[in-house]
Formats: structure tokens, sequence, C-alpha cells
């Protein structure tokens, strides 16, 4: 569903162009689960950010199921990252002023979803991640597991084909952060796909897949 | 996006800066209001001084002796000194058809003496016409009597101030009063109606014009007042009016004609200049309340990265983000613009408690232009700080907590 081809993406520092990613190929199918690790530098956000359309590469071919995505206008990708990816953040990136259901109802909004649908939904995912109690917090009243759980609540309101975890458990004790992977993993094995970012060896090993970055390049792919 | 939810969280963003919020708020509503209030005491300028113009007469046109225009060219070898107006001058205006009253105006001051007590008072000399042309009221008997303009009869009419300091609770009505070295019996007072375009008609005594000429010594007048038959034959009467006094001084055109109408036009001309001025500057400190939008905005926007970066992410295009900020500051100069229509409301009320006979007023275009002028300086400032806001890359907005 994700196919990547000869991904290149070059900045320009002053004079010198640092390549950030260097001749990426990469196929990811439905229902995979992903891990990509390596050092900071590695290209690891860099790819993340070219996958989740927010980013575009300087090189190369990006098919999204089966659609070229490459070169679409702002409102296109925005339409895609909408219905197709749910992210999930290692600051979790909640609206303070917001409750913990409205958070979770911003992407409703933003496909322009009639309220009383909308609040329905918003209590159904709520109540299934076990925060059914929380709906009316907001985000500062809430634990830091109970905040990244909102922020997949978010992620999972557009029933998205892709979750992309960026450092999903940087900012969350080891329990809680177990907690939060072991929750993204339940999602996996309802057939989403789950790509996460992570320095955490320990989480990474988790994956099926596991991608190691070095300078840009993939260095390791390994599968089990 | 739906609006109501736009709305909603637009609403939401303000709300959550109940300081900042105010300030602008204040800002806005200073500016709404001055437009409001400066709008309302221009044009109620504006129509106060027309209606007392209105109030001198109607259809009136008023004559001066000498001709008063500015020509070109050398001055005339011979001295050209104006006629007089005279009384039968004056008179012969009623031979036009278009002209229904005239009345002859002489002035002076002199003292005017009863029983002791003397002072010096504004003497007008005219005749019986003038109470029509001026639309007096007399408060007590009658005014002057309809007889030979020539006739310097010993009679006089005055005004309510004058009653009261020579004659305080005693009786007027009948009594013979000095003006100058002329004794005359008082016959009526005027109805007290306050100052009229400079002349206060308590302060002065009327006598017949011939008895005015006899005492100031003079047999020019000071003007005369004609009325037309209507409104529609101002025009005609006015050029009568200069035929005939042509051909009474023998093919000199030497007077001056005013038209209460145009009089009316030139301050109505004036006054709206002055109050869209007024407004001008009033409008001056909703431009100010447009760049603190402005700041608020940018400021907004550097302290909301992180959620615009989100939105962004999560599938905000553009056009959503811009929509939003917009909204912002449209809410923004939306609940100004109406606090400051409450605030310049409330002021003109509490101008009028005040000054009762000054008839304040908002003008209606005054309302329509303070508010749509702050709703678009909302906007229009609005349009940069959303736009920065809709171009950030949602990258970098998310990269740093």
């Amino acid at each position: 569903m994700i196919l990547l081809n000869g991904i290149s993406r070059d900045f320009l520092l002053g004079d010198t162009t640092v390549h950030a990613l260097s001749d990426i190929n990469l196929e990811i199918g439905q229902g995979d689960y992903l891990s990509i690790m390596g050092p900071s530098g590695s290209g690891k956000s860099t790819l993340l950010n070219i996958i989740a359309l927010l980013d575009r590469p300087s090189k190369g071919s990006y098919l999204l199921n089966q659609k070229n995505v490459i070169g679409l206008h702002d409102e296109e990708l925005a339409k895609i990252r909408r219905e197709n990816i749910g992210f999930v953040f290692q600051f979790f990136h909640l609206i303070h002023r917001l409750t913990a259901a409205e958070n979770v109802g911003i992407p409703l909004i933003l496909s322009g979803m009639p309220p009383q649908e909308r609040r329905e939904r918003v209590e159904a995912v709520m109540e299934s991640f076990g925060l059914a109690e929380r709906t009316h917090h907001k985000p500062d009243q809430l634990s830091g597991g109970e905040r990244q759980r909102v922020a997949i609540c978010r992620a999972m309101i557009m029933h998205p084909t892709v979750i992309l975890a960026d450092e999903p458990t940087g900012n969350l004790d080891q329990v809680t952060g177990r907690q939060v992977i072991d929750l993204l993993e339940d999602l996996n094995k309802e057939g989403v796909t789950l790509i996460v970012v992570t320095h955490d060896v320990d989480i990474g090993k988790r994956a099926r897949r596991r991608l190691r970055l070095v300078d840009g390049r993939i260095v390791e792919d390994i599968r089990n | 996006m739906r609006y109501i939810d736009n709305l909603n969280l637009a609403f939401n963003a303000i709300g959550a800066h109940h300081v900042r919020t105010l300030l602008i708020l204040i800002g806005i509503s200073i500016g709404v209001s001055s437009v409001i209030l400066l709008t309302a005491l221009g044009d109620s300028a504006r129509r106060y001084v027309i209606s007392e113009f209105a109030a001198l007469g109607t259809n009136l046109i008023v004559i001066l002796p000498g001709r008063s225009e500015t020509t070109g060219g050398p001055p005339p070898l011979m001295g050209e000194t104006p006629r007089d107006l005279t009384v039968d001058d004056a008179m012969s205006l009623l031979r036009s058809y278009n002209i229904s009253r005239v009345a002859p105006i002489t002035v002076g001051s002199t003292p005017v003496n009863y029983q002791g007590r003397e002072r010096v008072v504004d003497v007008i000399g005219t005749t019986a016409d003038m109470k029509e042309i001026r639309h007096l009221e007399m408060a007590q008997g009658d005014f002057l009597p309809r007889t030979d303009p020539r006739e310097a009869s010993p009679v006089c009419v005055v005004g309510e101030k004058i009653r009261k300091e020579l004659f305080g609770p005693e009786k007027s009505l009948g009594e013979w009063l000095r003006t100058g070295n002329r004794r005359c019996r008082v016959i009526g007072i005027i109805k007290s109606t306050g100052v009229s375009i400079g002349v206060d008609l308590d302060d002065i005594v009327i006598i017949p014009v011939a008895s005015a000429q006899i005492l100031f010594d003079s047999p020019g007048l000071f003007r005369v007042l004609v009325e037309a038959k209507r409104s529609s034959l101002i025009g005609a009467a006015s050029e009568d009016a200069r035929q005939i006094i042509k051909d009474r001084h023998e093919g000199e055109d030497d007077i001056t004609i005013i038209t209460q109408d145009s009089i009316i036009a030139t301050f109505d001309k004036i006054l709206s200049t002055l109050t869209y001025g007024l407004a001008g500057i009033g409008t001056i400190s909703l431009a100010v309340a447009g760049i603190l939008i402005m700041n608020v905005m940018l400021v907004s926007v550097a302290q909301r990265r992180n959620e615009i970066g989100l939105l962004k992410a999560i599938g905000a295009p553009k056009h959503e983000i811009l929509k939003l900020f917009i909204s912002e500051a449209l809410l923004f100069s939306v609940s100004g613009a109406l606090l400051g229509l409450l605030l310049g409301l409330g002021a003109t009320e509490i101008i009028k408690r005040l000054y009762p006979t000054f008839p304040v007023a908002v003008p209606a275009w005054g309302i329509i232009a303070a508010c749509g002028i702050a709703i678009i300086t909302g906007v229009l400032f609005g349009v940069l700080p959303a736009k920065r806001a809709a171009e950030l890359d949602p990258i970098l907005a998310l990269e740093k907590h």
C-alpha cells in the first residue's frame, strides 16, 4: 500500500547540501507492523514526514494505495492525510483549551461531519479506549498515558489505514509507554498498518519488521 | 469544516485570553463609538443650524444695500457709493406678483428709559409684516399696527427680557417708554424664543420704521426682508426685486440679494463636509484598532504554532486555517463594533440629557460607516496573520514543544 521508489531528500544548509535521505526503496503492505530506528540525524523523521505527506521528496516516486501522491496540491494532500493517516506524536499535541472529546473530534470537524454524528462517534471511540470518564477533562487534567490515549483516539477517529507514531512513548514512563504500545499493537491486529519511529530498542524489537537507518540509507531490513 | 464549527473554534480561541480579548474590544469599541459620537455631533450641528435658519421665516429673501461681488479689473475712476435703500424702495417691491410680504428694517442702539431705569438696547425699526415674515409670536398685546410705513407712530413692542428688566412684576402694556429722545407706548410683548441667529429677540425693542429713521437720523435701511409667495417663486421674486430696485435706482444694480435657500444650502454643505471630516478623524482610531487586532493575531499565531501544525498535519488545508484565523479577527471586530455601538449610543443619550436644547441624534449612515469600517479593518488586518498561519510548515511547527 505504501511504495517508495528511489526517494531522496536534500536540504540546503547554508552552502552545503545535506542528504537527509538517499535512494530509499521501501514497500509496506497493508497491516504491516514496522519500526524505524537509527541514531539522531539518520533521517528517520524525514522518512516519516515523507510517508506522512508532510514533506516532499527531492527525487523519487511515492505510491500510496496505488495512487501517485507526488506533486499533489495542498488541498488534496490534506484530504489524504485526513482520511488515510493517523498521527501519534511524542508530545501528544493536544489543544489545551479544548476538552478531551473536542480534541478527539477535530478530524471529524475538519471533514465537515454534522455535530450529532460526531458526538456519537467520539463517545464510542473514547469508550473503547477506556476514556469514557475523561471526555470533559482538559488535557492538563489528564495523566501522560491518558493524554497519549486521547491522541490515539484522535488518530483513529477517521478509521485510517495507517498509523504513524513518532516516538509515541518518548514522553511516558516505561509502564505507561508499554500500555500505549500494547494499544497500538491491538489496532495493528485489527488490520491497521502501524509504523513506529523510536529510539527505544525494546519497543523497536516488538515490530515484525524492523528498519535501521544510518545517514539517510536503510542499512537493515529485518522481518520475522 | 462547517461554519458553525469554524465559529466555535474561533470563539474558543479568543475566549482563552480574557485580558487580551478585553483590551482589543476596548480598542475597537472606542474607535466605533468615537465615529458614532463625532458624526452625531457634526450632523446634529448641521441640523441645528439649518433649523435655526429655517425658523427665520419661510421663502425668505434678504435684500442688502450695495453690491457685494468680487470683480477683476482696475477700480472705478469715480467713487461708487451705493445708493441707500429707502422705505419707498421696500414698499415698491409689493408690486411684484411673486412677493407676498415686505418688511423694511433699520437697526441701531439707543438708551431706553422707564421711570429712571435705563439701559442701552438694540432697536429695530420695521413694519407690521415683520411679524408674519419672521414668525414672531406675541406673549401679550399686539405687534406694530398696520399703518402707512412712513408714519412714525409712537408705539413699541419689547422683548421678554426688556420687559422683565424695566417693568419687573409691574404692568407693562400701555406704559410709556423713552427710547432715545422719543417717547413710545408699549403695545406688545414678544414671546420668548431665545437666541435666533445672533439676534436675541428677548433683548430688543421694535418700533415703526419711520420712528427709527427719525431716531437714528438716517433714511437708509439696514436691509429689507421679502417673503416670496411660494418656495418655487423665490427665484422669480428675487429677479423681480432686483429689477424693481434697478428701475428705481436709475438702472443701477446696487443691491445684494440673499435667499434663505442659498444660505441653508451653503451651511448644509459646509457642515456636512465638517461631519465627514469628523467621521474621518474617528476612522483613524479605527485604523489604530485594526493594527491592534493585527498585532494580537500575530502574537496568537506565534503562540499557537503547535496547534496550527497539528491541524495541518491531521488534514486541515491552508484555506481552512486561513478561515479560522480570519474568523477570529472577525469575531474581535464584530463584537468590538457592537460594544462601540452601545457606547456611542449611550454617550449621545447622555449628551441629549445634558443639553436638551441641542438635538443630538446619530445619523444612520454614521452607524453603518462606523460598524462597517470596524469590521472591514478587522478582516483586512486579520488577513496577514491568518496567511502567516496558513503558510506555516507543519513539520517545523510540530518540531519543538
